[in-house]
């Protein structure tokens, strides 16, 4: 059944139905609406979890990393500098195998201060070992959680994972969302079943200090893992879609791909904004398609050297930069073309909440067919003169 | 043996390293002094002092690293620090 | 060894600790007394180090090791995630004093403050052992370490010791308490109360390093003792804020203990500075008026 709800609420309510065990979030606009909702229904007894109103968000994430090496299912959600404040934490968490589940909602990095929308927080953490998953839509974002939560506590993974979607533009936006039962979601989302967890009965030691002999070692076992759920978080779409009918079994999606001459490659809301600006360059002629990217990380090399394979232009938004050289998507899809001849056009877009409309987008595909990419869409040129 | 999951390690592990080679000087327990106190079992740092079926202390060799903090608290004298012979 | 005294060994032989360290004996007395049903959550340094290399572990209960200042807040949710399983194991967070008085301040004043069922632990050497005798919040007033070293123009550290248990008792700890490992069977008389005691209670020992301080490991113990009957370190026990027992003494002259240490041969050599000790007596006297530790002999 739909129901019309606030993006930020519908995520809190599906968190909910994954029944997380400790919750600890500390308040960061855009993330506010969530943790509320969750402190609500905590509560209400709607949820029985402790909820752990930590004093920063390096307590946040370091308490959920404690309360899972016990045995709990946990559950944090912040973004932006909440997110820089975890940087160390978020390491730890994937080198010590927990599969923590955080919302990420998405949001610019000071200086200067915004708190408006783009992707430079959840892609900065790029290398720390989560996966990285990114919404399209609301109930995208909220089928997501449940997918990610399967994925990661799989024992062929047990690696956290970031659910991103884009402040305000979809948590503080309402929409028509399918809230699935508990029942439902029980069917879908087993108990948390830890590999191993601090027990008095069964002690073990975490978090032990490798030398030079070992370090190496711990590193490509994560690495691993990640290709553990290349295969890992496809299978968890396939069996989300045959049950719910909603499709998440690509790592990558497709739209109007097929016959395109020119693709354009993105991640999150900004998705849903090309695919109308494509369905009227398709009517006025123009061979466009989207390529959307749903894992970030692991990244879908194959899926994105498949679906980009018939393509003579690629034009990768990203609303993000990593200082001193590309976007980070763009430089992910060069490496996966590498060797074709495709060309890739890396277009930095939309930073710090600026809007995207149709016409941005047929902007860039109109750019990229003339070649003519690797720029900053929309640059204010009087404000730097 | 399999890589410890997460960077993990079950116990037991530290015994298999034998600090006991670090000593330098060794700790000579002599019985006819030893008052059966305990003190020098209760303070060891490395915790390897154990007692036979007297009750007298028995140091684990393996492990002493030979601080001398027994002999130099032994309220009654009884331990005696001895150059190691190698 | 018995067999049954072999089981009861939770903190292990095999670590590699400076023969005479007095942290690892704080770990064996800290165990010994809290018992096998307890989990630890460990702050990196030297404690950490010593006794976790991969794939070897001296801890024969569990133990968890995140980050350098993150142990409070670690605690915090191991705490909650047994609450939440109803599970009774004690937890016991440990830090050295760069961990709990600097760098782990913010999470350690946000467990106390919320008030979880977990008993922080400090084992407080006065300064950064692990990367090498530099200054913390903890190291006393003139003390020589790597960054606050005496020199032409320095008499070393030049601020006092943070009185870290004042401000935990301020967030409304129900226990905290100091304690030496110069006397065993106090110190684990108050981990037992500690982990007895519902809510967060603190325990800070005092740990002398030999490494650090530049004495003999075989003087652990006796530079431990002469901290406190020196009255530079007070023994004491605060319940619910109030002061409720502290080890009286009858007091030595603070050169006594500060002679035997090579981060305080300065105010010794070349020659004797007689202004900078008496200031180091003052800070003794104020302890001893403070807390009433002083045993008055009859004359």
């Amino acid at each position: 059944m739909l129901e019309i709800m606030e993006g930020s609420h519908a995520v809190a309510q599906s968190v909910g139905l994954c029944r997380p065990e400790v919750i600890a979030a500390y308040p960061i606009t855009p993330q506010t609406h969530i943790v509320e909702a969750l402190a609500e229904m905590v509560a209400d007894c709607t949820i029985d979890a402790e909820y752990i109103t930590v004093e920063s968000e390096f307590s946040a994430l370091s308490a959920c990393l404690g309360a899972s090496a016990a045995g709990s299912r946990v559950y944090s959600a912040t973004t932006s500098q909440g997110l820089a404040l975890m940087f160390e934490v978020c390491f730890n968490c994937a080198g010590m195998r927990l599969p923590v589940v955080m919302s990420i909602v998405n949001r610019a990095l000071g200086a200067p201060l915004s708190i408006w929308n783009d992707h430079q927080d959840s892609i900065s953490l790029r290398d720390s070992g989560w996966m990285q998953l990114y919404a399209e839509d609301n109930q995208e974002a909220i089928d997501l959680h449940y997918i990610a939560y399967r994925a990661a506590e799989d024992h062929r993974v047990l690696l956290p994972s970031f659910v991103c979607f884009d402040g305000f533009i979809l948590s503080h936006t309402y929409e028509p969302v399918d809230m699935l039962s508990q029942e439902q979601v029980d069917s879908y989302l087993p108990p948390f079943k830890p590999y191993h967890r601090l027990d008095a009965a069964d002690p073990i030691s975490f978090g032990l200090f490798a030398s030079p002999d070992y370090y190496m070692e711990f590193r490509y076992a994560i690495d691993q893992a990640m290709n553990q759920a290349r295969n890992v978080l496809p299978e968890a779409g396939r069996v989300f879609s045959e049950m719910f009918g909603r499709d998440y079994s690509g790592m990558v999606e497709e739209y109007r791909l097929d016959d395109a001459d020119c693709a354009i490659v993105a991640m999150g809301s900004i998705c849903g904004t090309a695919k109308d600006a494509i369905d009227e360059m398709r009517d006025a002629g123009k061979k466009v398609g989207l390529l959307k990217i749903r894992a970030f990380r692991p990244f879908p090399v194959k899926e994105v050297q498949k679906a980009l394979a018939g393509v003579s232009t690629v034009a990768v938004l990203d609303k993000n930069i990593s200082l001193g050289s590309k976007g980070a998507v763009a430089l992910e899809i060069r490496d996966a073309l590498y060797g074709s001849q495709i060309p890739v056009l890396d277009y930095i877009i939309a930073l710090g909440g600026r809007d995207v409309r149709k016409k941005d987008i047929a902007a860039v595909v109109d750019g990229a067919e003339a070649g003519k990419g690797d720029i900053y869409y929309g640059l204010r040129e009087e404000v730097l003169k | 043996m399999p890589l410890g999951l997460g960077c993990t390690a079950r116990p037991g592990k530290s015994r298999e390293y034998k600090t006991g080679s670090w000593r330098v000087f060794r700790p000579e327990f002599i019985a006819e002094k030893c008052t059966k106190c305990g003190m020098c079992k209760i303070i060891c740092p490395e915790g390897c002092i154990g007692e036979n079926e007297e009750g007298l202390p028995v140091p684990d060799y393996d492990y002493c690293k030979g601080c001398g903090l027994c002999a130099e608290e032994c309220p009654s004298e009884a331990i005696e620090m001895k150059k190691e012979e190698k | 060894m018995k067999e049954d005294e072999a089981a009861c060994v939770l903190f292990d032989a095999g670590h590699r600790a400076c023969g005479g360290c007095a942290a690892a004996m704080a770990a064996r007395l800290i165990l010994d007394a809290a018992g096998k049903d307890t989990i630890v959550v460990s702050s990196t340094g030297c404690m950490e180090v010593f006794s976790t290399p991969y794939p070897e572990t001296a801890w024969n209960v569990p133990w968890i090791h995140s980050l350098f200042e993150n142990n409070s807040a670690v605690a915090s949710g191991v705490v909650e995630s047994l609450k939440k399983q109803g599970r009774k194991e004690k937890v016991i967070a440990i830090g050295g004093d760069g961990a709990t008085f600097d760098i782990g301040v913010l999470c350690l004043s946000g467990a106390f403050e919320r008030g979880h069922d977990f008993t922080y632990i400090c084992y407080d050497n006065e300064a950064y052992m692990n990367t090498g005798i530099q200054r913390s919040g903890a190291t006393p007033y003139d003390a020589s370490t790597t960054t606050s070293p005496a020199g032409k123009c320095s008499f070393g550290n030049s601020r006092p010791k943070k009185d870290l248990p004042a401000i935990l008792a301020a967030h409304g700890a129900p226990y905290v308490a100091t304690a030496s490992i110069a006397y065993p069977p106090d110190l684990k008389k108050k981990v037992e109360k500690a982990v007895s005691t519902p809510g967060p209670c603190y325990i800070q020992i005092h740990a002398p390093c030999c490494t650090g301080w530049g004495f003999e490991g075989e003087k652990t113990i006796a530079i431990g003792k002469l901290a406190i009957e020196t009255g530079l370190f007070v023994s004491y026990e605060m319940e619910e804020g109030k002061i409720t027992k502290v080890k009286k003494v009858v007091r030595k002259p603070v050169e006594e203990y500060l002679k035997e240490q090579k981060r305080f041969r300065h105010l010794f050599k070349p020659k004797r500075n007689d202004a900078e000790i008496a200031k180091i007596q003052a800070i003794a006297d104020r302890n001893a008026e403070k807390f009433g530790i002083d045993i008055k002999l009859k004359k």
